[in-house]
């Protein structure tokens, strides 16, 4: 299946699971400063382990950065 | 002297935050902050770079700072509330400095948005740091809202132009019960004094240090600045006169 990770397309083994796509981008569940929203809508850091993926799902992977 | 800051239930003992943005490298970040003796650290959230090295969290967690995430750069109360829920489960943190601008080319605040998210992120459970304009009706509707604090620019994000109206910033100050924390336009120390002078009970400030020829020394000098200022502000300053008053008695003067 193809998502798309940061308005990038991604290609990950169909039944992917957001766990693995963090893992491809060397973080994990447990990760401090990091964010991701699916589909526009916030994923509470409790469900990221267990969060499905489908074709098409628009991820946004937020990390912290230096900002006033 | 003991002389704590109360912010959302948690006391400090200093009185500077610090932003974060702008700073050279992370090696640099580090030695401001450490300079600066700040306990309260801004940070963004930003899509993943792959090509970044190291972390501000590091560099923060390392010197043992609190994180204030902010929502810098959204424009619209919708904005503003989805990123202050991102950073509450990147943080793991209820604090949040709400920042809702109204163009990229002032940064100021767009009121309508500022108070629409502010009641949103109350309603939600955040404690929020409000970054407003100087208006003392608009930081009463912050505080009535429910804010944490109210942060008013002293002038444009940036800028180093100082405060612009302080008589501003001392009206919002008499005008909310929760704390004032000047926060954006700071150019130098003098600056961040005249803010605590004022009354304000916090400076946050980024480029006047990160983007200063030795940001460290500055922070240097806005800690000394603001511990200054907040010594002068709680002494009394003497009023202001147009003519001159003696300080040496004109009694007993001899006759010469």
């Amino acid at each position: 299946m193809i998502v798309t990770l940061n308005g990038s397309p991604e290609e990950l083994p169909d039944g992917a699971q957001l766990s693995d796509l963090l893992a491809v981008h060397g973080h994990t569940t447990a990760a401090r400063g990091i964010a991701i929203a699916l589909n526009g809508a916030v994923v509470r850091r409790a469900d990221w382990a267990a969060q499905a993926l489908d074709d098409g799902d628009a991820v946004e992977l937020l990390v912290a950065v230096q900002g006033g | 002297m003991d002389d704590p800051l109360l912010l959302a239930g948690e006391t400090f003992s200093s009185r500077l935050i610090l932003g974060t943005g702008g700073a050279p490298s992370l090696d640099a970040l580090e030695a401001s902050l450490s300079a600066s003796g700040t306990e309260i650290v801004t940070v963004a959230l930003r899509r993943l770079d792959p090509t970044a090295r190291g972390s501000v969290l590091d560099v923060v967690d390392r010197l043992g700072c609190r994180v204030l995430p902010n929502t810098a750069g959204c424009f619209t109360a919708r904005d503003a509330v989805l990123t202050a829920h991102l950073a509450r489960e990147a943080f793991e943190t209820d604090w949040i400095k709400l920042e809702v601008i109204g163009d990229d080319r002032t940064l100021l605040p767009d009121a309508v948005e500022l108070l629409d998210a502010t009641e949103q992120l109350v309603d939600a459970g955040f404690q929020v740091f409000a970054y407003t304009t100087d208006d003392p009706i608009l930081g009463r509707r912050l505080a009535d809202a429910g804010v944490a604090a109210v942060m008013p620019l002293g002038s444009p994000i940036g800028s180093g132009a100082g405060i612009r109206n302080p008589y501003n910033i001392a009206i919002l100050r008499e005008s909310v019960a929760v704390p004032v924390v000047l926060d954006a336009g700071i150019g130098t120390a003098s600056d961040a004094a005249l803010a605590m002078e004022l009354g304000c009970d916090a400076v946050l400030l980024a480029s006047a240090v990160t983007r200063a020829q030795v940001p460290a020394r500055m922070a240097e000098a806005m800690r000394k600045a603001v511990e200054a200022g907040r010594l002068a502000h709680s002494a009394g300053r003497i009023p202001r006169r147009l003519y001159a008053e003696a300080s040496t008695s004109f009694a007993g003067l001899p006759a010469l």
